[in-house]
């Protein structure tokens, strides 16, 4: 065993050393964590999205206190109960709401920075693997969330989102009865959403968060001109004081005084919107209880999903279903589809940058279109040629690097 | 600088998405296009009410005798205005009313008729001579019935047949029905008959007393559930709630369906309410009571918080300055 110190006092430094390897844990994962110099903003998006994960954790804590996963209950408990006779219910309920919005944002901000940097390239495959889990973890946590007020598009977005599962002509609508446990969304299906939603998916997220971070800490993180910067030596010139000639800074205290500044920012666009511009994120239509007698003139997910159900919604059933299945495949293969040798911004990169800005407009296209009403022939016909667009850019990226040039070194 | 050209790359194409999924994709979805597929405006007239919504909507179905006879009704209504209303002689005829509008809270030909104690003072003028003119017209829910006399209040055609009677009881009304009126009162006389809002125990009987005993409460139930029925069938299916109403519908939608139901539900049997701008202020208030009680704490909070998050980034934007300082 190792050796304890007789004389150490519970709970001191040395203390805790001795049994914790504190000061180990610091320097690995503070002071001696080593983040390049050249970063933007974009670099804090990470710390956002944690910081948003825990709002979203504590005041969902404070609403499960209340709300009552039952269908003949749920709508009053959150818009009674939570609303008007808890103490400030109201505010955490638009805290979890606003929230659940912007974290998805931040997600795309996040992945945009990430491809437009390469920051998925060799040696970063499990950071951007790993992301695309929190992706996929975020979106069945925002979903199952969407059902727990049960209001109109509660239900019936959950009644079209189940649907998928039938698989079209496979009609496995034995597969859809056993997700719902009903022949329609009703009590055994808002309770199990209830269980995912406050349980299962909050356990996979958390896990994946630590995968996540745990997958950054050996590549370190990407910087704005995809150096490949000698950490031993650059770690070397900062200890000895050297901080001009130096590529890096620690994460804390220095990496992280920006990132507080930049959460700052985020913070007050975050608050602004709970108080004074939450229609966005909670829709009006969801203010009517559930009915599954009335269906809405127009149902539609929320802002952050709208770009997949247009991929679905232009084509017949089932090449629609395969079409919405690739594209939420797509972005999972990046690091292998993307044959450059170069890691680099897309600026520098030639056919790349066209590349990526077609399709963050294509996106953009795509989440409009998703909810435009498509019985507008125009719209529908954007929305057809941009779904098409999408499903040739993962082809046009493996075409694209294949010959992309190696950008030399020091270039 | 560098990372201001990258925020604004990146607002810019937040603020695009926003655009075109909220305010862009809202109007595409709630327009209302007319037979040649043209846009039709529909915007709130102040609680004001002349007949123009209704002959342009009777224009759009192009039916020329249904024209015709919506001017010829509402050019009357505005000549009735113009006749001074004698307030002694209308108390006589107000008589009448009461009859009906008695606080006994009897279906009578579908609704209850409503109490009518902050008439003068919640509804339009205009409104009151047309509705007593002719009930369906006045509600814009002509298309429900054959003749006006089928309508619940079709009787009044009958019992007041001269304009200057017409003009006499509005004109009492207007002088002596018009009190300050609570927001709750408001509410209760202008939607209740139709319309429960549980969220304030609010049901069409009006409001929920309290039971001792669970008997009578489930013998009140009963007696809820059979107005509810007659309504209904009335109706043709019942009312909503209006708990959350006023977070269910944007404010355009609330004012404009108010003020004509079919602009906004075309074939609706909802009759206009015929509210003026402070009896709709009064019930508006009512909703936002029942409906979204926090607006005036949020209010409160609203600048305290922002202000904390403005001073916490001026003292973070220091700290990363001093922190950065020897880097560069």
């Amino acid at each position: 065993m190792a050796k304890f110190d007789e004389n150490a006092k519970p709970f001191t430094n040395k203390w805790l050393d001795e049994r914790i390897g504190l000061n180990t844990l610091k320097r690995v994962l503070n002071t001696e964590y080593w983040i390049p110099k050249d970063i933007n903003f974009l670099w804090a998006m990470g710390m956002i999205l944690a910081a948003t994960f825990g709002i979203l954790l504590i005041s969902g804590i404070f609403l499960l206190m209340y709300y009552k996963p039952d269908t003949n209950l749920a709508f009053d408990s959150v818009n009674y109960t939570i609303m008007s006779e808890v103490g400030y219910g109201w505010l955490w309920r638009h805290i979890h709401g606003v929230g659940a919005s912007l974290v998805f944002l931040i997600i795309y901000i996040h992945m945009f920075t990430g491809i437009y940097y390469g920051s998925y390239k060799r040696g970063r495959e499990l950071i951007w693997l790993s992301g695309m889990g929190l992706f996929v973890a975020f979106s069945a946590e925002a979903f199952s969330g969407y059902m727990l007020p049960w209001g109109q598009m509660s239900y019936w977005a959950g009644m079209v989102i189940t649907n998928l599962f039938s698989g079209g002509s496979l009609e496995a609508y034995g597969l859809v009865e056993w997700i719902r446990g009903d022949y329609v969304p009703g009590d055994a299906y808002l309770t199990r959403f209830f269980m995912l939603h406050v349980l299962l998916i909050p356990l996979v997220i958390i896990g994946l968060i630590v995968l996540h971070f745990g997958t950054l800490r050996l590549p370190h993180v990407n910087n704005q001109e995809g150096a490949d910067i000698d950490y031993e030596e650059s770690a070397a010139l900062y200890k000895a004081g050297k901080k001009k000639e130096s590529k890096v800074i620690p994460f804390s205290p220095v990496f992280l005084s920006k990132d507080i500044f930049v959460m700052g920012v985020y913070f007050i666009l975050f608050f602004y919107l709970v108080f004074y511009h939450f229609n966005f994120a909670m829709d009006p239509v969801n203010f009517d209880p559930a009915d599954g007698l009335k269906t809405p003139a127009h149902i539609y997910p929320e802002w952050y999903f709208l770009w997949s159900y247009e991929i679905l919604r232009p084509f017949s059933k089932d090449v629609g279903l395969i079409a919405f299945a690739l594209s939420q495949l797509a972005f999972i293969f990046l690091p292998f589809i993307d044959r450059s040798p170069n890691v680099a911004p897309a600026h520098k990169r030639g056919l790349f940058q066209i590349w990526f800005w077609v399709l963050l407009i294509d996106m953009i296209v795509l989440t409009a279109m998703g909810k435009l009403p498509p019985t507008n022939e125009t719209f529908a016909a954007i929305g057809w040629y941009s779904a098409v667009l999408f499903l040739f850019m993962g082809p046009a990226l493996f075409v694209i690097t294949i010959f992309e040039k190696k950008i030399e070194k020091g270039a | 600088m560098r990372e201001l050209k990258i925020l604004a790359v990146v607002v810019f194409f937040s603020l695009l998405t926003y655009y075109l999924v909220e305010p862009y994709a809202h109007h595409q979805m709630h327009m209302k296009v007319d037979a040649n597929g043209d846009e039709i405006h529909i915007e709130s007239h102040g609680f004001t009410y002349d007949g123009a919504a209704d002959i342009a909507e009777a224009e759009r179905k192009g039916d020329e005798v249904l024209v015709s006879k919506k001017k010829a009704f509402w050019s009357k209504v505005v000549q009735i205005s113009k006749i001074k209303g004698d307030v002694v002689v209308g108390e006589a005829s107000f008589a009448l009313c009461i009859g009906c509008h008695n606080g006994a809270n009897f279906n009578m030909g579908g609704a209850i008729p409503p109490n009518l104690d902050h008439v003068g003072g919640i509804y339009d003028k205009n409104y009151l001579i047309a509705l007593i003119k002719d009930p369906a017209m006045a509600g814009n829910v002509d298309h429900k019935y054959k003749n006006t006399i089928e309508h619940p209040m079709g009787r009044i055609q009958v019992m007041m047949t001269e304009d200057q009677q017409i003009a006499d009881v509005v004109a009492y009304m207007i002088a002596k029905k018009a009190g300050e009126v609570s927001p709750k009162e408001a509410f209760n006389e202008a939607c209740v008959r139709c319309h429960a809002m549980r969220y304030v125990n609010v049901t069409q009987l009006g409001d929920t007393p309290k039971f001792k005993h669970e008997k009578d409460e489930l013998a009140y139930k009963i007696k809820v559930i059979e107005e509810q029925d007659a309504v209904k069938a009335y109706m043709g299916k019942l009312p909503q709630d209006l708990s959350m109403m006023i977070r269910a519908r944007s404010e355009h939608f609330m004012e404009t369906f108010v003020e004509n139901p079919q602009s906004q539900l075309p074939g609706t049997s909802m009759p206009r309410v015929g509210l003026n701008q402070a009896g709709y202020d009064k019930v508006k208030a009512y909703l936002t009571e029942a409906g979204d009680p926090s607006k005036k704490a949020r209010e409160k909070l609203g600048p305290w918080v922002i202000a904390f998050f403005v001073l916490f980034t001026i003292l973070a934007f220091f700290w990363k300055k001093s922190m950065w300082r020897d880097l560069h």
